[in-house]
């Protein structure tokens, strides 16, 4: 079996035209890892640039008013550009100057990641090109001028269903056309192999920070870690530094969209099945031949077909579980945290919110929760007050 | 078909796609299956075998075909907007085996084979002559994946390489089957103007290690193109300009088709 494997998962299903290049950027990337002044270099960018380390808040409040385990917010709303995205482009733009290349390309639903690899490419003075769906060019307008700002140009992708994974579809063949001065930084921990282990490295900060984190607080571990799901990242890297401790339960939120039972939905692991895409083995929501569905969820970070294959291989462990959270719930989610706690969550973050809230109030008082609150919310507000009824332009 | 051979160590496969190289260059057109219906699609492959073709790729659409520049990408949007199934297909090459016993390759991705179960796929492949199999994200590290099953039914599977594949070539060669698919260019397929110049190196490396026939593809559209390649490699490949009749004409296609078959195989004549 080749390289990459999580279980059955993983692998390198790719077109021969970028084999080179991944086996490439795999031997670069061991060899920086080991590298003290990479990681001494990488530590200084998250450190003093995107302001980590992200704070593990004891959420009072909804602790009093849930009347059950204590909780404990992951803030990574609280890093440069406000989400957890710049922890892996910070790393991938980084390995990609030391591999002497000039340009960075990268997909975006949202924009969120877009935005975070535009930033990163700013910063460190490499040429940024975002590949976006066109629903979500309109949608997100505000991003994509934001990427602009930072210098990166945006292109609208036209092709199949026009989201994320056209996007995804687009930068790779944009990527076997230009692989000479270029590298793909994935945003999430899902491709081929390396990039799920590449982005789960530089993600596992989160759970690193964390696990200190609520030792040096509650002096025992969390009994339960939530964190949203949609290929992946947040959550890998929430859960990387837990998986050894049994006890601590995994929990993983997909996006429900209208629901499970309609196929308005991006729940990957509660309807989807095995199969092989975007370059790895993995679930995936598709029809009875293999077509890949296309997805709905009121989140766009969680808007993707698939899932990272690591978390293939925790679903088929049961090292953790996933569940999914409807539209609805998220939006509650949302709207119940920024009253409670003054914080504005990204609609993706309200999805594990959502379902941490309905396990929290069964749980001991002596016990803990760690939600991961993978962004801030300030991008969804327009989509809120629109799923409310209330019109409001950005 | 399976037959002993006197000079190897046990039993081999005769390979029909090997034929279709036999002492002639060969052209090799490629049609999605579906565009713009099944029916159709039986048709254009008859009018392409009439006109001279010497292996016909047929290709199953896919929602998602990263391979693909948007010529195909359409026709694939095409082909599953009419109601194209890959149990269609495998109906409608039943149908064409009817009348021709030209060598047949399907051109997938892996997941409608996968989701099909590859041993239903690849016995359904054997029952209705499909002699190979290109599947263009299954890289020669993830081939183990088919290899099996492919062989227990006869259908061979078609390696790739491209200009990136450097010091890959020969190992693939050596392990590829039918015949070897070369990448002219870098990126997806679509007709163009200039091809890759290291090929002329490339199919050399891939002579030191291995006698199978080699098939330029990807960019090639017209007879110069198609002239200049065969002086290269056994053979050529034709996609993208060939949907593009498809794409104008749609039913209608089937006497250009014809036409143009013609003209590239003359080419190369």
């Amino acid at each position: 079996m080749s390289k990459g494997r999580f279980g059955i998962h993983g692998g390198q299903y790719i077109p021969e035209t970028l084999m080179n290049e991944v086996i490439v950027l795999e031997e670069k990337y061991e060899y920086y890892k080991k590298d003290p002044d990479f990681q001494k270099e990488l530590s200084t960018l998250l450190n003093e640039y995107a302001g980590r380390p992200s704070l593990l808040y004891f959420a009072e409040n909804m602790t009093k008013d849930l009347g059950g385990g204590k909780i404990y917010l992951k803030r990574e709303d609280l890093n440069h550009t406000g989400a957890h995205k710049i922890n892996n482009v910070l790393g991938q733009v980084l390995l990609a100057k030391k591999m002497g290349k000039t340009r960075v390309i990268a997909e975006t639903g949202a924009g969120q990641h877009g935005v975070a690899c535009a930033t990163a490419a700013a910063l460190l003075g490499l040429e940024c090109e975002i590949f976006m769906g066109k629903e979500d060019t309109d949608r997100q307008a505000l991003n994509v001028y934001r990427m602009n700002l930072l210098g990166a140009k945006v292109h609208p992708v036209t092709t199949g269903t026009m989201t994320l994974k056209d996007a995804v579809n687009e930068t790779m063949r944009e990527w076997s056309s230009r692989v000479e001065d270029t590298l793909y930084v994935l945003g999430s921990v899902m491709g081929p192999h390396p990039f799920p282990t590449i982005v789960r490295d530089f993600q596992a900060v989160i759970s690193k920070e964390a696990r200190e984190q609520i030792l040096e607080k509650e002096g025992k571990l969390p009994k339960k870690v939530f964190a949203c799901v949609g290929g992946g990242s947040n959550a890998m890297g929430m859960f990387h530094h837990f998986i050894g401790d049994k006890e601590v339960e995994l929990i993983g939120c997909e996006a429900a969209g209208k629901g499970v039972d309609t196929k308005e939905t991006a729940a990957t692991l509660t309807t989807g099945s095995l199969g092989v895409f975007h370059g790895m083995k993995s679930y995936f929501c598709q029809d009875d031949y293999g077509q890949i569905a296309p997805v709905y969820s009121i989140s766009a970070g969680l808007d993707y077909p698939g899932i990272g294959p690591e978390h293939a291989y925790l679903r088929d462990t049961k090292r953790a579980t996933y569940v999914p959270v409807t539209d609805e719930e998220a939006v509650n989610a949302f709207e119940y945290i920024a009253k409670q706690e003054g914080i504005i969550a990204a609609i993706e973050s309200s999805h594990a919110l959502a379902y941490a809230m309905k396990v929290v109030p069964t749980m001991s008082k002596e016990d803990s929760v760690i939600i991961c609150v993978s962004g801030r919310g300030d991008k969804d507000v327009a989509a809120i007050a629109r799923y409310r009824g209330v019109d409001v332009y950005e | 078909m399976w037959q002993p051979l006197p000079d190897t160590e046990g039993w081999t496969f005769m390979s029909r796609i090997k034929n279709a190289f036999q002492n002639k260059k060969a052209f090799i057109p490629f049609i999605t299956a579906g565009d713009p219906d099944i029916e159709s699609t039986k048709e254009f492959i008859l009018k392409m075998e009439e006109a001279g073709a010497d292996l016909i790729e047929i290709g199953i659409p896919f929602s998602d075909p990263i391979a693909e520049g948007p010529v195909i990408q359409a026709a694939d949007i095409r082909a599953l907007a009419s109601g194209t199934t890959t149990d269609k297909i495998f109906d409608m090459v039943e149908e064409v085996r009817e009348t021709t016993q030209i060598p047949l390759a399907f051109m997938t991705y892996l997941n409608p084979v996968f989701h099909y179960g590859y041993d239903k796929f690849f016995q359904r492949c054997q029952e209705v002559k499909i002699d190979g199999v290109i599947i263009p994200d299954l890289p020669y590290e993830e081939k183990e994946e088919v290899r099996g099953v492919a062989l227990k039914y006869q259908v061979e599977v078609i390696s790739l390489i491209a200009p990136t594949s450097a010091n890959r070539v020969k190992k693939i060669a050596k392990d590829a089957e039918g015949f070897l698919y070369t990448v002219s260019s870098m990126g997806v397929t679509g007709v163009r103007n200039e091809f890759n110049q290291g090929l002329k190196g490339m199919v050399e490396d891939v002579r030191k290690v291995s006698d199978i026939p080699v098939a330029i593809g990807f960019g090639i559209s017209t007879p110069a193109q198609a002239k200049e390649m065969t002086e290269i490699a056994d053979g050529v490949i034709v996609g993208s300009a060939i949907v593009n009749i498809v794409a104008k004409e749609g039913k209608n296609a089937g006497d250009s088709l014809f036409k143009y078959v013609k003209e590239m195989k003359d080419a190369i004549s």
